[in-house]
């Protein structure tokens, strides 16, 4: 039953391991075909570089949190509506109002979220 | 036999990149492993023909979980060569620990067994001549409500709780104000001052 699902998926295979095929391809050509003599004076930091004063990965602030902890609140709620728009016609009314009290209750939290300046970027 | 040798393809990625997850050095590596076992994941749900499960896994987990993990490693500023160090100390301890654990779970799989209600609570057939999508939007906003619901108001509490914690606001930053932008008048504030000659401005 699902080989039927599974060959739509057929170009979706192709694509893919066309990708990792050409990643790969271009990885190992340039490690094969370039000539690489290393030493430390050419592994070195060339001219205006300097070695790295420390980790790259500094703490930063709080607020970067709080915007994709929202973002990943109202994909979720898109998440929910896919299914509900494609069986629209069948649930029927019963089905519409559900959505819109799910949504209702998800306003109510944008409404405050929004009042409360969560939104804001100062 | 070609959806065999997938299956094993996509599992054994997911396997080891999960392996990667908690061995990889540098924890952004670690996300970014996890992500590829997302992906391979969300295959496994295409192979078992739940599109819907896998495109959401897409969506959410790769599209959101996986940079909020991203910020929290960033946010935290773990140093895992530091955490390395007490290894060799904590070993009893915390391989006494991970033992226990491991028993306890070895003890609950021998005593698991399957519900008698199992037939009955078992989700709803699938359809025949739907799609995915289609047959999870017909039992879900209907028969399934309360837990759709109960979804939407444990997101609420997701979102307040977030604010809560995180919404800090600074005191020597100056925000727009459109109301008050709007409402202020030439009048008020600008005064001009007839200057003689000679003899400065008192302001």
């Amino acid at each position: 039953m699902a080989t039927e699902l599974l060959t739509q998926y057929l170009p979706i295979v192709v694509f893919l391991g066309l990708a990792v095929g050409m990643a790969v391809l271009m990885i190992a050509a340039s490690y094969l075909v370039g000539k690489q003599n290393p030493y430390g004076e050419k592994d070195s930091a060339y001219e205006c570089g300097f070695p790295p004063f420390g980790d790259a990965r500094a703490k930063f602030d709080v607020r970067f949190y709080l915007v994709s902890i929202l973002f990943i609140i109202f994909d979720l709620e898109i998440a929910f509506l896919f299914p509900w728009a494609v069986s629209l016609g069948k649930i029927g009314v019963f089905g519409f109002w559900s959505m819109v009290t799910f949504l209702g209750v998800l306003t109510v939290g944008f409404i405050y979220e929004w009042r409360k300046g969560a939104l804001d970027w100062e | 036999m070609i959806e065999a040798i997938f299956f094993y393809l996509f599992s054994a990625i997911l396997v080891l990149s999960a392996l990667m997850v908690i061995t990889a050095k540098n924890p952004v590596h670690a996300v970014l492993f996890l992500i590829l076992a997302f992906f391979n994941a969300a295959a496994l749900f295409v192979m078992l023909g739940a599109e819907f499960i896998a495109m959401t896994l897409v969506i959410v987990y790769v599209g959101a979980v996986a940079v909020l993990f991203l910020f929290v490693v960033m946010m935290l500023d773990i140093n895992f060569a530091a955490l390395r160090k007490g290894m060799k100390k904590h070993l009893p301890v915390g391989g006494a620990v991970g033992l226990l654990l491991l028993g306890e779970l070895l003890w609950i799989y021998k005593s698991w067994t399957p519900s008698m209600f199992a037939e009955q609570s078992a989700a709803s057939p699938m359809p025949e001549g739907v799609t995915n999508t289609h047959a999870l939007g017909q039992v879900l906003y209907t028969q399934y409500l309360y837990p759709f619901e109960t979804a939407g108001l444990i997101l609420l509490v997701a979102m307040i709780g977030a604010i809560t914690l995180t919404l800090r606001r600074r005191g020597d930053v100056r925000r727009q104000n459109v109301s008050d932008q709007v409402a202020r008048n030439p009048k008020d504030v600008i005064k001009v001052v007839k200057v003689a000659s000679g003899a400065g401005v008192e302001l």
